[in-house]
């Protein structure tokens, strides 16, 4: 049994209103990358169904870049926020709004 | 013949302080020797050239700039009007270089003053042997600029500099008239080249060669200090004697002249500009002349009556009377050289005392200056047989064709300068010897000295040119004279055509009859007495109050815009912008520093409304399209 490409697409649209949803409400920052996290696998599973779609597999390849920028962030930004955590103790994203003009 | 000066310049600026003292006058005085020689050697050979309307040579050196229809060269013109003034620019230059070592000796700058006058000689024969007017120019500019830097060579005294600055920026003024004119002639006449002017005349007919005579005449009036631009010519008496004597007695004042007489073939196609030039001069020349009546400064005095002689000049300019402006120009160096020398000789050996009220009796202190001065105060008067009288005399017949008003203002000026001159000559050398009693604060002055004989020498060499110059041009010689000898270079000439050989006599009776009178009165009033208020009057000795109206006229009104540029366009206008973007910029950043809040989930709405929008941009042209 095969499902239609809509059913990918729409499961693709859930998971990042899911994630874009989460990273506005949710303060903490873990969970705020998890979000993002969400959104971006969101995005390749719409590139790897419209790969199969449309039989390019351009598709396929833009998804491993995004993987690999994706670890890369995560590296990054697990960096900053273990920086952060041990000057504050919290990871409560309000909490860091030094920037505030 | 121009080189040679430069050379000595060149030396000069590159060892002067190096060859020291005596030495480096020297070297000015003999590079400026060689070419007088230069000069002489040059006049015979353009005497040996048969017949007279022949003699033009042009000699090119090189093309200095070739652009579009712009062709000009760096080439002199030798012919009878350019060598005359060679011959006596050089000839004059040589005996003021010579007088100079004695008069400047011990300043501490004393190469730098040969320096400048070697320059001044050469941008002087630049002038009056360029071929064209754009390098005439130069030489019109090189001399503005020595005469700035001599003016103010003293420069440690305030009154100097300022001095120095009112000649440049009063030159500048006529410079300017002289650019426009360039501009204007060039434009209709495609050349800067004087032959070429010449040649192509017609195409300046009419109103053209009305306004480019006027603007030449405006720089004219600049360099020969006329009326309206003549107040810098009093001041600049602060430069050094010699410098009085050359720049702005022999040489350079009459470069406006030469400039005139130079384009005469285009002053010939307008009669209303000459008009103005005769009626310019002639004021001026009255005007300067009482002026000179009650200055008590003895440079003061020569210099207001060097602006009366130049005023005949351009007098005779406007009448046409070209030879007779050159002959007075010659006459004129000779005479005021040598009156400004001979002051310089009372002034040295008074240790700088230039109050003709605290000199007197100085005849039997320095018989040497007295006798020479003698003779140029005889000359300038005008008292025949002197140079002056025959100068003068040439003058005033070619004016009484021309108008009768203004020979007559001519002659009235004649009478006032036997006045004053003779006043100089009795307060100098005759009556008390008011030097020896102090005065105020002033202490009294021990004897004066004589000069030595380098200053001596062109005091004597000058006397027998004054004394002797008119042989040049007398009346009824009508060969081999001066005028016959300028006349190819002129268009026209009203000697000889419209006076009648008894007028002739009868007006040579009236000036030399005006010298006498003006030398009796003078005698009259000034031999014994010093102090006469009445015949001094402030608004004469104020120089008919022409520096307060431009004070007033130019002078505040200008301070006025300065300062309301200042505090209004700068203050409110220029600073207002510059600090008004400023303040908008503040205002606005406050008003979007609130959308930065720091709290990330703010931006992160924003992106996704943002992609929102977007989408729904997107989704609409894809639907509704």
């Amino acid at each position: 049994m095969s499902l239609g490409g809509g059913w990918y697409l729409g499961l693709a649209a859930v998971l990042f209103g899911i994630g874009a949803l989460g990273l506005l409400v949710r303060r903490n920052v873990l969970v705020m990358f998890m979000c993002i996290e969400l959104m971006l696998n969101a995005a390749n599973l719409t590139f790897v169904t419209f790969s199969r779609m449309l039989n390019d597999i351009a598709g396929q390849v833009l998804v491993f870049f995004v993987l690999v920028v994706a670890a890369a962030e995560v590296v990054v930004g697990l960096g900053i926020v273990v920086a952060i955590f041990r000057r504050r103790t919290s990871t409560t994203a309000d909490d860091l709004h030094s920037l505030k003009g | 013949m121009p080189l040679l000066p430069l050379a000595g310049f060149a030396v000069l600026v590159a060892g002067g302080r190096r060859i020291g003292d005596p030495r480096a006058g020297w070297v000015g005085t003999v590079a400026v020797a060689g070419s007088f020689v230069a000069a002489c050697i040059t006049l015979a050979g353009l005497l040996n050239v048969t017949p007279a309307s022949k003699r033009v040579f042009t000699q090119t050196f090189f093309t200095w700039i070739p652009v579009g229809g712009l062709h000009v060269k760096v080439a002199l013109l030798v012919d009878p009007l350019s060598i005359t003034m060679c011959m006596f620019v050089t000839g004059v230059s040589m005996l003021i270089h010579l007088y100079s070592i004695g008069y400047m000796k011990g300043d501490r700058d004393y190469s730098k003053f040969f320096v400048y006058l070697n320059l001044f000689v050469f941008s002087m024969l630049v002038l009056v042997l360029a071929n064209n007017l754009l390098v005439t120019f130069v030489g019109w500019e090189g001399v503005g600029a020595c005469s700035y830097w001599l003016v103010a060579y003293w420069f440690r005294r305030e009154s100097a500099a300022s001095a120095g600055k009112k000649a440049f920026i009063y030159n500048r003024i006529g410079d300017t008239g002289f650019l426009l004119a360039m501009f204007l002639i060039f434009s209709k006449v495609g050349s800067l080249d004087y032959l070429t002017i010449f040649s192509h005349r017609q195409l300046l007919a009419g109103g053209t060669a009305t306004a480019a005579v006027l603007l030449l005449f405006l720089a004219a009036t600049g360099k020969s200090a006329q009326i309206p631009l003549f107040n810098w010519l009093p001041d600049a008496m602060e430069g050094p004697t010699p410098v009085s004597a050359l720049i702005h007695a022999a040489t350079m004042v009459t470069a406006g002249v030469y400039l005139l007489c130079r384009m005469n073939q285009v002053l010939a196609l307008s009669p209303d500009a000459r008009w103005v030039v005769a009626i310019v001069g002639g004021v001026t020349a009255f005007v300067a002349a009482t002026i000179a009546t009650s200055q008590q400064d003895i440079k003061k005095v020569l210099a207001f009556s060097t602006v009366s002689q130049i005023g005949y000049m351009v007098l005779a300019v406007g009448s046409e009377a070209y030879i007779a402006a050159i002959f007075l120009m010659v006459c004129h160096a000779f005479y005021k050289g040598l009156l400004f020398l001979g002051a310089g000789s009372v002034i040295h050996g008074l240790d700088d005392e230039q109050d003709l009220k605290r000199m007197g009796a100085l005849r039997k202190f320095l018989p040497w200056t007295y006798g020479t001065f003698l003779v140029g105060w005889l000359s300038i008067v005008g008292v025949p047989p002197f140079s002056g009288f025959w100068s003068k005399g040439d003058v005033l017949t070619n004016v009484y064709a021309k108008s009768k008003p203004l020979w007559a203002l001519g002659v009235v000026t004649a009478l006032l300068t036997a006045y004053y001159m003779s006043r100089l000559f009795f307060l100098a050398f005759y009556g008390k010897d008011r030097w020896a009693e102090a005065l105020g604060d002033q202490p009294a002055h021990h004897n004066p000295h004589e000069s030595p004989w380098v200053m001596r020498v062109p005091l004597v060499v000058l006397a027998v040119a004054a004394a002797a110059g008119g042989v040049l041009d007398l009346p009824w010689v009508h060969h081999d004279s001066f005028a016959h000898f300028l006349q190819p270079v002129f268009a026209t000439s009203l000697f000889d055509a419209n006076a009648h050989p008894l007028n002739q006599w009868v007006l040579a009776l009236v000036d030399a009859g005006v010298a006498l009178v003006g030398i009796a009165v003078a005698w009259q009033l000034w031999r014994v007495r010093v102090d006469r208020p009445a015949l001094e009057p402030p608004f004469l000795q104020r120089v008919w109050y022409w520096d307060d109206f431009y004070d007033a006229a130019i002078g505040r009104p200008g301070q006025a815009l300065a300062r309301f540029s200042a505090t209004v366009v700068d203050g409110r206008i220029i600073d207002g912008a510059v600090n008004g973007v400023a303040t908008l910029v503040r205002s606005a950043s406050t008003g979007v520093r609130r959308l930065q809040t720091g709290y990330v989930r703010n931006y992160a709405l924003g992106i996704a409304l943002g992609l929102a929008a977007i989408l729904v941009f997107v989704a609409s042209r894809t639907w509704w399209s």
